[in-house]
């Protein structure tokens, strides 16, 4: 009887174990992406766009070229209400999924970077932040497994100097200018603040700095200092139910909004839209643009839509600024696999050798032109001591109805920044007794 | 029939004034003791430890903070997420500055800055009462996150305003594993629950209740209001100083101040009017389910309905659930679950002769 049992249960285990073995093998062909978004909540209209257009781009891949390298990619979201503690519950349970595990953690909150930047070093699975986290993490010899992408608030602050001295006709004519820097008052407002500073001394111009409190629906007294000063710019640094206010405020001062230019986190549609007419003209920041003219996009709605598999709801939002965003994410991500797979060969990777991919990722313009994403997002190459890779940006205007590209890309002022990022990350690594690594060591 | 309470006769004064005066309570709140520090370690696996069972004590740790002032004291609070930012930011900052500073006393030094800190916030509740009192507490919140913000110092001039919490070490023996971070985490819980059980039963507790039930009263038999109600507010920022301090070591790991606003003190709040206001137990079942419910319920509708519904509705589809299911527990009990606990075990007690 004894015997029975135990034979019996051997045999259930061994039964389970060919489960789980064939399970593996079903799996060994795929690679697993874990999707932390977030589609309820004050920020849902942010979400819903970046995981859409990230979503579909992935769909595209798997349904045009039948994933990367015969490769298939898969996914599962999980909700994290733009919440950090949701947010680690989500890196923790998407870590173990699939047949390698997690391949890339990309929050889009830059809350939730902070949440789990020791965490992703640990389990060996790279976090990517394209425009928002944490600024000196650019700084790869001390953060190899934090990629801030693109660009960074303190190369776009630059940036935003030289577009303002472009339209003044050279920075040379900057001097004496003034220039409101009107912020959301907490650590993503503040970014901007010692680079626009350090320029303002370069460049001879005064910049008065206004913090507007979360979430930013009141900004009378702001408005009025605005009058009271008459600067010649404002600098917008909002997020959310800010941007809107603060255009409609504008609006009622009479400040012409054509002299307003505001971060990529100010210039979505849903930041000019509730504004209705007040937003005409507002200039934004951007490192991808609007607009559904883009082969890419074009591609997505044949190989997706058409045959119904597509994530947006509202296919008005394709091609929307949040939307684009989610494609340059669902690009980096692709690309990073398949630089990953040329050197690993075209097999499920690990988290390892996904960092090897993005630290090696070159987009460049032939290949955005073969992507069918030129001029829709900049070219970027990252290296061992720069996980930032690019630094362009261009700017957009608002023309009542849609955003319309008035500027070609412009590039940080790099130079400037770069000091500053190694300064902070090498404060990073006193404090967390972390020795930079080598890069001419690395591989 | 199990818990049945004949024959358990008390014979001294110890006996009859013991924390768990039935035996079956004793027994049961050691096997769950037993269960939480000797079985779950090797039980349940990272995922669990570290993104489940960890936030799920840290909050019912803030949870029985606020208890002990809201629940027990009955000063209304909505700045509890502000306590916790103190304590995470005095933790820090004593790591930093002080050379050698033991993890178990910056822990401490944390819960008793969040403390000062919440006498100085708790100074109004002398004059006003109730929802003004909120208010005034509301006040703690806004000011403190602000104040980490606006000065540099707290996060020791971080270009970001976030701090990064140091590598937690006792007697050589480094917490890193989720395993031991959660053994401290419990460990520390345990020690604190009870001596908040302890606090409520004595005098000290009587007095906080004595006020809350009706403060003029209370200054009659002789008790000292201001006394009374600043200790609660020390003693409230305190568990909610070291919860702060633990979320941001044993949990998160590097936290910024916006992480602790107002929607966190809601929540706090939420835990503890579904666990049951006045109830040691019901902070942690408050915490449960505000903690525990959602992220069931993003499992399940990953699980079951991803491939049926659109990821907007099935993302909210949980919140409504989630809300329905509070309205359902509060109609239900309107005394939070601790309450339902009680007449469970009170029915148990007759069981099976309701008469």
């Amino acid at each position: 009887m004894k015997m029975s049992k135990t034979l019996s249960t051997s045999l259930i285990a061994a039964g389970l174990l060919a489960g789980v073995a064939a399970d593996a093998f079903a799996q060994a062909k795929e690679q697993f992406i874990g999707l932390p978004s977030y589609r309820v909540g004050a920020y849902a209209a942010g979400g819903s766009g970046v995981f859409g257009g990230w979503i579909d781009y992935m769909t595209l891949i798997n349904e045009r070229d039948g994933g990367i390298g015969g490769v298939k990619l898969t996914w599962e979201e999980c909700e994290t209400e733009y919440n950090n503690a949701r947010g680690v519950e989500c890196y923790e349970r998407l870590k173990k999924k699939g047949s390698t595990g997690n391949s890339v953690f990309q929050p889009v909150s830059t809350g939730i970077t902070y949440s789990v930047l020791d965490k992703v070093a640990q389990d060996k699975i790279p976090m990517v932040t394209i425009g928002y986290g944490r600024t000196d993490a650019v700084d790869g010899r001390v953060f190899p497994w934090v990629f801030p992408m693109i660009t960074t608030y303190w190369s776009q602050a630059t940036t935003m100097v030289k577009f303002i001295g472009s339209k003044e006709g050279g920075m040379e004519k900057l001097k004496g200018k003034k220039v409101v820097y009107l912020y959301h008052d907490s650590a993503f407002g503040k970014e901007g603040l010692g680079v626009i500073e350090k320029q303002a001394q370069k460049f001879g111009f005064t910049m008065v700095p206004l913090a507007v409190a979360h979430p930013g629906n009141e900004q009378q007294s702001q408005w009025l200092k605005i009058r009271q000063e008459k600067p010649d710019w404002v600098i917008l640094w909002g997020w959310g139910v800010m941007n809107p206010t603060a255009l409609k405020a504008a609006a009622k001062t009479g400040f012409p909004r054509e002299k307003m230019v505001g971060v990529w986190w100010s210039g979505a549609e849903e930041d000019t839209v509730p504004a209705g007419d007040a937003a005409k003209g507002f200039i934004a920041a951007g490192f991808n643009v609007a607009g559904q003219n883009y082969p890419v996009v074009k591609a997505i709605q044949d190989n997706v839509y058409k045959k119904n598999k597509g994530n947006m709801e509202d296919k008005s939002r394709i091609g929307s600024v949040y939307y684009n965003r989610g494609v340059v994410h669902g690009i980096i991500t692709v690309e990073a696999i398949r630089t990953a797979q040329a050197k690993f060969g075209a097999k499920p990777l690990s988290g390892d050798e996904m960092r090897w991919g993005f630290e090696h990722l070159s987009i460049d313009a032939k290949r955005l032109k073969e992507l069918g994403a030129e001029g829709f997002m900049p070219d970027l190459k990252i290296t061992c001591a720069d996980h930032e890779g690019s630094g362009k940006v261009k700017y957009q205007q608002w023309d009542g109805k849609q955003w319309k590209v008035i500027s070609d890309w412009i590039d940080a002022d790099r130079d400037m920044v770069r000091p500053m990022i190694e300064e902070s990350a090498a404060k990073y690594a006193k404090e967390k007794n972390i020795t930079p690594r080598d890069c001419s060591k690395e591989g | 029939m199990f818990y049945r309470e004949a024959g358990q006769f008390k014979t001294s004064y110890a006996a009859d004034q013991q924390i768990f005066p039935i035996t079956q309570d004793r027994v049961g709140v050691l096997l769950i003791l037993a269960f939480a520090f000797l079985a779950v370690p090797v039980l349940f696996n990272e995922y669990w430890l570290k993104a489940i069972l960890i936030p799920f004590l840290i909050f019912s740790l803030a949870a029985l903070g606020l208890n002990i002032l809201t629940g027990y004291a009955g000063q209304l609070s909505l700045g509890s997420a502000a306590f916790m930012a103190v304590g995470a930011f005095a933790s820090y900052n004593f790591m930093l500055r002080i050379d050698g500073m033991p993890i178990l006393l910056a822990f401490a030094l944390g819960g008793l800055s969040a403390a000062l800190v919440g006498i100085a916030f708790g100074l109004p509740s002398l004059r006003i009462k109730g929802f003004y009192l909120a208010v005034a507490t509301l006040a703690a919140q806004f000011f403190i996150v602000w104040a980490l913000t606006k000065f540099g110092w707290f996060s020791n001039y971080s270009s970001s305003g976030v701090i990064s919490a140091q590598e937690m070490e006792i007697l050589g023996y480094k917490f890193v594993t989720p395993e031991a971070k959660y053994l401290l985490v419990l460990a520390i819980v345990v020690l604190l629950a009870l001596a908040a059980k302890n606090m409520v039963r004595s005098s000290v507790g009587r007095a906080w209740m004595a006020v809350r039930d009706m403060d003029v009263a209370a200054e009659v038999i002789g008790i000292r209001i201001m006394h009374t109600k600043l200790l609660a507010f020390a003693v409230s920022s305190f568990y909610c100083g070291v919860a702060g301090a633990l979320y941001a070591y044993a949990y998160i790991g590097t936290v910024e101040p916006e992480g602790f606003n107002l929607d966190l003190s809601f929540k706090i709040l939420f835990m503890i009017i579904i666990g049951g206001v006045g109830s040691i137990v019901g902070a942690f079942l408050g915490a449960a389910f505000i903690v525990l419910l959602p992220i069931a319920l993003d499992v399940m509708v990953q699980e079951w309905l991803s491939g049926i519904l659109s990821p907007s509705i099935s993302s909210n589809l949980q919140l409504i659930v989630f809300g329905g299911l509070i309205i359902f527990f509060l109609i239900v009990e309107p005394h939070g679950l601790a309450r339902l606990w009680q007449i469970g075990k009170e029915k148990l007690r007759l069981w099976p002769f309701p008469h």
